[in-house]
C-alpha cells in the first residue's frame, strides 16, 4: 500500500561522524541491554512480564536525537530502548529489573514502568494507551511556560485502536501543542496482526481526520527515522503544532519473553532478522561511507556488552529494598517524616 | 465426576450455553485465534464460528459499550476482558449503561449480558496489572458480582450468570485458572447469591471470597492444629451478598475476621465487617477484623508484593486477637 510520502530534508546528512555514529551506538546499547534481559529472564533472574525492543531500535535512536534533555516522552510497556536513548543508565535500569532498592523506581515498577524523570521520562505505563494525553500535558505545559519544549509520545499499532487517542489528538490538534505522536507499527499487537485490528491501512494517514500532518517512516532505517523526526520536531517546536510519524519496523522478539509465539511462523521472523536488522542495515551504510570499518563496530558492541555486563553487577550486588518499603512513596511526602501533618 | 481446572470449568460453561442458546456469544481481546489470553475461549472459535467468537481490537470502552448495545437489542454477550485491570477503561459503559439503563428507562428493558475476567493481583505485575476491583464493581447498584473460588462454583455460577436477565460482573484470577476440583458431569448450576461454608466450624468465623480462600483455608488448618475450630465462608457472591449465611455463622461463632485482597479503604471486607458488626453486635465477643491488601499500589519487588497482600500469618494474627489468645 502506498502512503503518505514526504521528501524530508536531508538533515542527517549534514551530521559530523561522531553524532552519526552515535546514533549507531545508542541503538547497539538498547540491543546489548535487551539480549541480555532477555538471558536473564530465560535464567530466572528476572521476573514478570518483560517486553523487549529489539528490531525496532532506530526508532527510539533516530527520534530521541533531536530531544534535550528537558524535552519529554512517554514510553509503554516496551519502553526499555525509551529509556536508554533518552539517557537512563543501564545499571540503574538493571536494578529496577532485578526489583532492587536501586533501581530506578526502588524495585517497585520492575520491566513496565522503567523511567528516570531526570532526563525527561514522564512515566512507562503498562496501560496501552495511556501516554497520549499525558504527552498532551507536557505539551500545554511548555505552552504556559513559553518554553520551546516538545513532548514525544511513544505508541504502538495496537494502542492505536484505544479510544485515548482520538482525544489527545484532537486537543493537541485544536491546540496546536508541540507533541509529536511517534507509531511503532511492529505488525503486531501481542497476537493480533496490525491489519486484523486497524482500519487505517496506515495509522499515520490518521491524522488527516485531526487536519495535521502524518507521515510513515521505514522504521528500520535510522537516516529516514532520523530526518523524518527532525523536520517534526522542529516545526513542533516552532509552534506549528503536532503531527503523527508513524514507524514501520517489526517485533522480531514473541510479545514478551517466554511468549510461545504460535501465531506467527518462524520463517517470517527470520526473514526481518536477516533482511530487515536496522543495525546491520545502517552499520553496512556507515561502512560504505567510510565512517566504520569492522574492527569499529566489533569495539562497539563489546563496549555496550562490557556496559550492560557491569549494569548486570551493579544488579546484583545491590540490596533488596526492606519489606517495609512497600508503603513508602504514596504522597509526596512521606508521613513518617512529617507525623504532625498526620495529626 | 472429573477432575478439572477452574480454566476447564468455565470454558464448560460457556461451551454449554453457546450451544444452548445461540443469542450467547464471547467478545474480547484474542479471545478467538488465540484463545483467550489464558486460554479460557479455548476451542470455542473452531466450534462456533467468528460470528459468536469475536476477536477486537485493544478497544476496551468500545468493545464493552458494544456488548452492551448488543444485550439491549436482544442478545446474550459475553465480554472478556484480559484483565480487569483494564476494565477500568470501560467502567463508565459498564456503569452508566449496563446497571443503569433499565431503572432509568422505567424497567423497560433487559440487559442480560456478562462481563469476565481475571482480577486481582498475579505476581510481578507491578501496580498497574495487580489490582483487586471487586469493590468497584460491587458499589454499583444494578449489577451482580460474582466471586467463584472453585471450579464448580466457576462453572455453576458462569452458567448462571449467562442466563441472568441482569448484567452480571465474574471476577475470576489468573492465579486460580489452574486449581483443579472435582466438577460434576452432569449439567447444573449455582444459583447467585449464595454463599457456601467451605469449612464448618464453630469458635471463629473466617469470611472470604475468590483467591483469598487458599490462604484462609490454610489458616483454620493452623487454627485446627491449635484447637481452635474456625468455619469458612465463602461468598461466592458480592451482589446480591448472602448476608443470611454471614450472620448465621457469626451467631454460632461470636468472632469473625473478613479476608479480602483489596486495597482496605471502603471494600467488599471492610462493608462486610460494617454489616457483621451492626446486625451481629449481640452475638459478637470481639471486634471484628479486616484482613485486606494494604492500603498501596502493588510493588513490583516480590518480598514487597507479598507484604502487601493478606497472608496466613496476618489471618493467625487477627485471630490472636478477636481470641485474645497470644499462645496461638
Ligand atoms: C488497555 C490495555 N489493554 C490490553 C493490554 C494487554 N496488552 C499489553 S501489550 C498489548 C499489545 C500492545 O500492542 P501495541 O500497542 O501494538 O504495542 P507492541 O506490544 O506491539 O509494542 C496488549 C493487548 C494492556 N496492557 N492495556
Amino acid at each position: 500500500m502506498p502512503f503518505q510520502k514526504r521528501e524530508f530534508p536531508n538533515a542527517f546528512a549534514n551530521l559530523p561522524k561522531e553524532k552519526a555514529l552515535a546514533l549507531l551506538e545508542t541503538m547497539v546499547r538498547i540491543r546489548a541491554f535487551e539480549s541480555r534481559v532477555e538471558e536473564l529472564f530465560l535464567n530466572r533472574k528476572i521476573p514478570g512480564f518483560v517486553h523487549l525492543y529489539i528490531g525496532e531500535e532506530a526508532i527510539a535512536s533516530g527520534v530521541m536525537a533531536h530531544l534535550n534533555k528537558d524535552d519529554s516522552i512517554t514510553s509503554t510497556h516496551r519502553g526499555h530502548g525509551h529509556a536508554i536513548a533518552k539517557g537512563a543508565r543501564i545499571d540503574r535500569m538493571m536494578a529496577e529489573l532485578y526489583g532492587k532498592k536501586t533501581g530506578y523506581c526502588k524495585g517497585k515498577g520492575g520491566s513496565m514502568h522503567i523511567a528516570d524523570f531526570s532526563v525527561g521520562m514522564l512515566g512507562a505505563n503498562g496501560v496501552v494507551g495511556g501516554g497520549y494525553n499525558i504527552a498532551v500535558g507536557a505539551g500545554i505545559s511548555a505552552r504556559i511556560k513559553k518554553t520551546d519544549q516538545v513532548a514525544v509520545c511513544f505508541f504502538g499499532d495496537g494502542a492505536s485502536n484505544r479510544g485515548t487517542f482520538h482525544e489527545a489528538l484532537n486537543l493537541a490538534a485544536v491546540w496546536k501543542l508541540p507533541v509529536l505522536f511517534v507509531n511503532e507499527n511492529n505488525q503486531w499487537a501481542s497476537t493480533t496482526p496490525t491489519s486484523f485490528a486497524t482500519s487505517a491501512v496506515h495509522i499515520a494517514d490518521r491524522a488527516k481526520g485531526y487536519g495535521i500532518e502524518g507521515y510513515t517512516v521505514d522504521g528500520n532505517n535510522v537516516i529516514e527515522v532520523y530526518n523524518a523526526a527532525s523536520a517534526l520536531i522542529e516545526a513542533a517546536r516552532k509552534g506549528k503544532g503536532p503531527a503523527i510519524l508513524e514507524c514501520l519496523t517489526y517485533r522480531i522478539k514473541g510479545h514478551y519473553v517466554g511468549d510461545p509465539e504460535r501465531y506467527r511462523t518462524k520463517e517470517e521472523v527470520q526473514k526481518h532478522f536477516t533482511e530487515n536488522d536496522p543495525i546491520i542495515r545502517f552499520s553496512a551504510y556507515l561502512k560504505e561511507k567510510g565512517m566504520l570499518d569492522d574492527a569499529g563496530l566489533e569495539a562497539m558492541k563489546a563496549a555496550a556488552v562490557r556496559e550492560v555486563a557491569a549494569g548486570e553487577k551493579f544488579a546484583e550486588d545491590s540490596p533488596y529494598p526492606d519489606k517495609e518499603e512497600a508503603l513508602d512513596d504514596l504522597f509526596s511526602f512521606s508521613p513518617k517524616e512529617f507525623p504532625e501533618v498526620v495529626r | 465426576m472429573a477432575e478439572i481446572t477452574y480454566r476447564e470449568a468455565l470454558n464448560r460453561a460457556m461451551d454449554e450455553e453457546m450451544a444452548r442458546d445461540a443469542k450467547v456469544f464471547i467478545l474480547g481481546e484474542e479471545v478467538g485465534e488465540y484463545d483467550g489470553a489464558y486460554k479460557v475461549s479455548k476451542g470455542l472459535l473452531s466450534k462456533y464460528g467468528p460470528g459468536r467468537v469475536k476477536d477486537t481490537p485493544i478497544s476496551e470502552l468500545g468493545f464493552t459499550g458494544l456488548g452492551v448495545g448488543a444485550a439491549l437489542a436482544g442478545l446474550r454477550p459475553i465480554v472478556e476482558w484480559m484483565t480487569h485491570n483494564f476494565a477500568l477503561l470501560a467502567i463508565d459503559q459498564v456503569v452508566n449503561n449496563a446497571a443503569k439503563m433499565r431503572q432509568m428507562s422505567g424497567g423497560q428493558l433487559k440487559v442480560p449480558i456478562v462481563f469476565r475476567g481475571p482480577n486481582g493481583p498475579a505476581e510481578y505485575l507491578a501496580s498497574q496489572h495487580s489490582q483487586a476491583f471487586a469493590s468497584y464493581w460491587a458499589h454499583v447498584p444494578g449489577l451482580k458480582v460474582i466471586a467463584p473460588a472453585t471450579p464448580a462454583d466457576a462453572y455453576g455460577l458462569l452458567k448462571s450468570a449467562i442466563r441472568d436477565d441482569n448484567p452480571v460482573v465474574v471476577l475470576e484470577s489468573e492465579m486460580m485458572y489452574a486449581w483443579k476440583d472435582e466438577v460434576p458431569d452432569e449439567e447444573f448450576l449455582v444459583p447467585i447469591g449464595k454463599a457456601r461454608v467451605a469449612k464448618e466450624g464453630k469458635d471463629l468465623t473466617l469470611v472470604t471470597f475468590s483467591k483469598p480462600i487458599k490462604i484462609v483455608i490454610e489458616a483454620a488448618a493452623a487454627l485446627v492444629a491449635k484447637g481452635v475450630d474456625a468455619e469458612v465462608i465463602d461468598l461466592r457472591s458480592i451482589r446480591p451478598l448472602d448476608e443470611g449465611a454471614v450472620y448465621d455463622s457469626v451467631r454460632k461463632t461470636g468472632r469473625c475476621i473478613v479476608v479480602d485482597e483489596s486495597w482496605p479503604v471502603a471494600s467488599v471486607g471492610s462493608h462486610v465487617a460494617w454489616l457483621v458488626s451492626k446486625h451481629c453486635f449481640d452475638t459478637l465477643d470481639a471486634q471484628v477484623e479486616l484482613v485486606s491488601g494494604e492500603d498501596v499500589p502493588m510493588p513490583y519487588n516480590h518480598a514487597l508484593e507479598i507484604a502487601a497482600q493478606p497472608s496466613v500469618e496476618k489471618i493467625l494474627a487477627a485471630a490472636r486477637r478477636v481470641l485474645y489468645r497470644e499462645d496461638l
